[in-house]
Parts: C-alpha cells; structure tokens; sequence
C-alpha cells in the first residue's frame, strides 16, 4: 500500500478520499484555493497545500501547482477525485512522468474513452451495442444536416470531448440542429478546447443506467452491479439508486457482460462506469461512454455491497489485490442517493451564500457526504453539490421511506437548496413506482 | 418608464450580448452570467431600448446589483 496521498480535489470528495485513506494509514495531503481556506476538507487532512486563486483554472485545475504541492509534501500518490483533473490524460502522465502513483486508470485509456467519438467506435469495434451515430467529428452545420437527416430525427448534439451534460442539446428537425450545432461547438471549444461534435439517436423515453466496474491489478475486469441515473435536470443527475428497477434480470446479465468488454477492449485498471441508455419496455440497452474515475454516485453501490471503493482503488493503484473476493460479491437491499444542491428546487438555477444552518440526518441506512459545515461560505467557483445523502434500505420501499425521513431532518439554511425537491420526487407516483425514465423532472415542472 | 434588470445570484458576467441603444424584445437575452459552473441567461422581462448596460464580460456581480436598464 502507498505510503501518502494527495487528493487533487475539494468538498465532499476529497473528504470521502481522506477518510478511507486515512483508516488504511496512509498518510493525507489536501490542496485548496483562496476560496477554500479552512473548509472541512483542508483541516481533515494531515497536511494542505494552497494552490491558487479561487478560479478552477488556477488552482484545482494547474497541474503543475498540483505536482508542486505533492512534491513539497513527499506525498507519493494522486488520487484526482471526479471532475477537474481526473480525466486528463495528460496530467495523469504528468503524475506517472513525476515518478509518483496516479490513482486512476492508465492515461491511454483515459485518452481512448475520453473522447466520445472514439469511445463509441472502440465499443462497437469490440461488439458492445452503440446508438446509431457519427463515426467521426461533425465538421460544420451542413454535415450535421446531413449526417442527422441519416440517422433520423429526434438527434442528440454532443460535445465529443465533454462531460457533466455541458454542450448536449436535443434536435428535433433541421432548425434545432443548425441551431444545437452552433451552441454544442461554442460550448466544446470554452469549456473542452476541443470543437469535436458528435451526433446520435436521441432515445426519448429512456433510462440512464450504469455499471460499475473495477480493473484489479491481475488484468481482470470485474462488475459491481447497476445504477439507475435517470432523475435529471438539464441532463445532470440529481438523484440515483441501485438496483435499477427498470432493468430485468436478462438485461442485467447482458449489460454487466457488456460493461466487462468495454473495460476488457481498453485494458482498464481502477474503478471506472460505464453508461449505458437502456429503453425498459424493449429490455435493451446501448452504451453511451465511459467514466475513467471515480463517479459521484458511487456510495450506492457501496451501500449495497458493503465494498469501499476508494480502498479498491487504492489497493489496485498499489498493485494490490482487492480486500474482497471478486468471484463472490454479493449485493443486498436497495440504495438511494439524493445530490443536495445549492440551487432551488423550482427552476433549479443556481444560489451561493454564507450556511447559516446545518444539520445533518442520522439514522438506520443513512449515509451523509458532505462538503460544507454551518459558518461555509458557497462560492460561485464551483458545482453547486453540497452533500450527497445516500440511504440503504432492505428493499426499495423501505429506502424510499427512510430517504423521506431523512430528508425532513436534513437543515439547510442560507444558500438556495433543492432539498424540497426531494420532498416532492420521494411523494411523486411516476418516482414511487419506480417506472420512470429521463424525462421525469420535465414531466414534474410541467 | 425605465426597467431595472438585476442579478438573482452572485456569478460572474461571461456575455454582455446587448449594447446601450439596441432595441430589445420582451424574452431577449441581455446578457449571460455563470455561476456554480453554469450559464444563466438573463432575459428582458420588457421590450424597449436598453438605456445602460452596468455591467462588463468578467465582472463579479452579487445578487441584486444591477445588470441593465431598459427603457
């Protein structure tokens, strides 16, 4: 096992990264900007290094000031979190250049699935369904016409090289094409530098659903069950859980085995995802991308087969053997996760602020992630993720029931926050019946 | 009558899209402010001309402080 860590990240997951090594004894670096002075998961870890200004750009995300810190502490591992550097290839050969561990998959991997356009033609390549699309990056908005007008109407504009939703646009005839080319290519070249444009088959009434899988150290791929992405608000996840209830046991089967050719094609080390759009009342699915990281929902999948991830990743990064029997895993009962925001629970628009109140659920199956404390101030910086609760029940009824209860508990006060929403998702029957797809928060704010 | 169109959110300015003298309808974009790594379009709720425009591309604005002017 690596001997020090540092976490290349902030909030909730740099904490969540810290106490899983800190239990394991390894030794915890933070960083932090000036916008992060004093946050929880500065003074958790042993050590903590300032980076930069409060902007991403020049701090979380300045690869060199990152190494730099690792350099002045003697931490010899990076663990990137999700989000900023963590699907950077080039950083991460930055970290293995510097002569240090980088907690992720290899930088050629992140490189082949980084892209979208590549990803989905390594994925058919191999034989792992993909939706109908385009094989390489959308020139201009002629070929777009063109190229949808083949694929069929209603299409999907995507950023090749993007994430988190941004750039993704849904075209229903030539003019919201022309239109969705225009913005995607915006979007991609400032928040990507990279103007790739990627079409595909828009699945309206479709479930966003997911496979966890671990690259041991021996070469094997090994999956660790689904999880249900589908409630989303502009095409972000505020809500999962596992076991998907849209997903039968014949799909299940056919989707995990999937999810093993995909990390399998790319010779994937670590915890990765793969997603995959799945259409419940045909039973079939397509894989939509990887994530070469660690993804925010992973506590579910943690809840329900009693594995800590970040450890896995750890002991893989080491060279390690995993500390459980992958030919023996066993799932039980049923998890949630609901993403607190900062942002309202009406139009969903953002609201920083000073936290005036904060008091966490505890319970039976209650689970809090959290990245702030009463006294925080929310910056406009960063995502608007305040904690992530995540609830385990024995079934989905009794999750869902405890997941009402602690959501009453949950405090918030000062910034907007879209607890009330959960109020209202736990309540609504489309939810409760666990018979939903994509287009459920559009359907609720109708 | 002049309109005052202000921030509901700290963020910062990204697109100042009109310019003083535009003629602007009701549902137009005045200009686009991000915060918490998102783009939010700040619409016209009037149609008129803009009379000021306060703010610049980069500016910090806190909630309330106001954006444009229209008359």
């Amino acid at each position: 096992m690596i001997e020090s860590l540092l976490v290349a990240n902030r909030g909730e997951i740099a904490r969540r990264v810290v106490r899983t090594a800190r239990r394991l004894g390894v030794r915890t670096v933070a960083v932090y900007s000036e916008a992060d002075v004093g946050a929880l998961h500065v003074v958790e870890a042993d050590e903590a290094v300032l980076i930069g200004p409060g902007a991403p750009a020049q701090s979380y995300l300045d690869g060199a000031a990152v190494l730099a810190a690792a350099r002045s502490t003697g931490a010899v591992a990076i663990h990137p979190g999700y989000g900023f550097l963590s699907e950077s290839a080039s950083f991460a050969r930055s970290v293995l250049d510097a002569g240090l561990v980088w907690v992720g998959p290899d930088p050629s991997s992140i490189e082949r699935l980084g892209d979208k356009i590549n990803a989905r033609n390594l994925m058919a390549d191999a034989g792992v369904p993909v939706a109908d699309g385009t094989r390489e990056p959308v020139a201009d908005a002629e070929v777009a016409a063109r190229e949808a007008e083949r694929i069929g109407y209603p299409v999907m504009v995507k950023a090749s090289a993007g994430g988190g939703g941004i750039g993704m646009s849904v075209a229903h005839d030539e003019g919201e094409l022309r239109a969705a080319f225009v913005t995607a290519r915006s979007r991609a070249e400032r928040f990507f530098n990279d103007p790739a444009i990627l079409l595909e088959r828009y699945v309206a009434r479709a479930r966003h659903v997911e496979v966890q899988i671990l690259g041991l150290a021996d070469g094997r791929v090994v999956t660790l069950g689904d999880r249900d992405c589908s409630v989303q608000r502009r095409h972000q996840k505020v809500a999962e859980e596992t076991p998907s209830p849209g997903v039968g046991e014949a799909l299940r089967t056919r989707m995990l085995a999937a999810a093993v050719r995909a990390g399998e094609t790319v010779d994937y080390r670590g915890a990765g995802t793969v997603e995959c759009l799945v259409d419940e009342t045909a039973q079939d699915f397509v894989f939509l991308e990887m994530n070469t990281r660690l993804q925010v929902e992973h506590p579910v999948t943690e809840a329900v087969s009693g594995i800590d991830l970040v450890e896995q990743q750890l002991l893989i990064a080491s060279g390690d053997p995993v500390s459980f029997d992958p030919g023996a895993v066993r799932l039980t009962g049923h998890a949630l996760e609901l993403r607190v925001y900062a942002e309202d629970p009406i139009r969903f628009l953002p609201g920083p602020g000073l936290i005036t109140e904060w008091i966490e659920p505890s319970g039976p199956g209650v689970r809090v992630d959290s990245g702030y404390r009463a006294g925080d101030t929310v910056t406009p910086f960063y995502d608007p993720l305040l904690a992530k609760l995540v609830v385990w029940g024995a079934d989905r009824t009794q999750a869902l029931e405890r997941a009402r209860t602690a959501v009453d508990g949950f405090q918030v006060q000062g910034p907007r926050c879209n607890l009330p929403f959960f109020d209202e998702l736990l309540a609504d029957p489309e939810f409760v019946s666990g018979r939903y797809d994509t287009g459920l928060i559009g359907r609720m704010r109708r | 009558m002049s309109h005052e169109v202000r921030a509901e959110m700290v963020a910062n300015v990204w697109k100042v899209v009109v310019a003083a003298g535009d003629a602007i309808e009701e549902g137009d974009t005045l200009v686009i402010l991000e915060s918490m790594k998102m783009e939010i379009p700040v619409l016209s709720e009037v149609a008129g001309r803009v009379a000021e425009v306060a703010v610049a591309e980069g500016d910090v604005v806190q909630e309330g402080d106001v954006l444009a002017i229209i008359n």
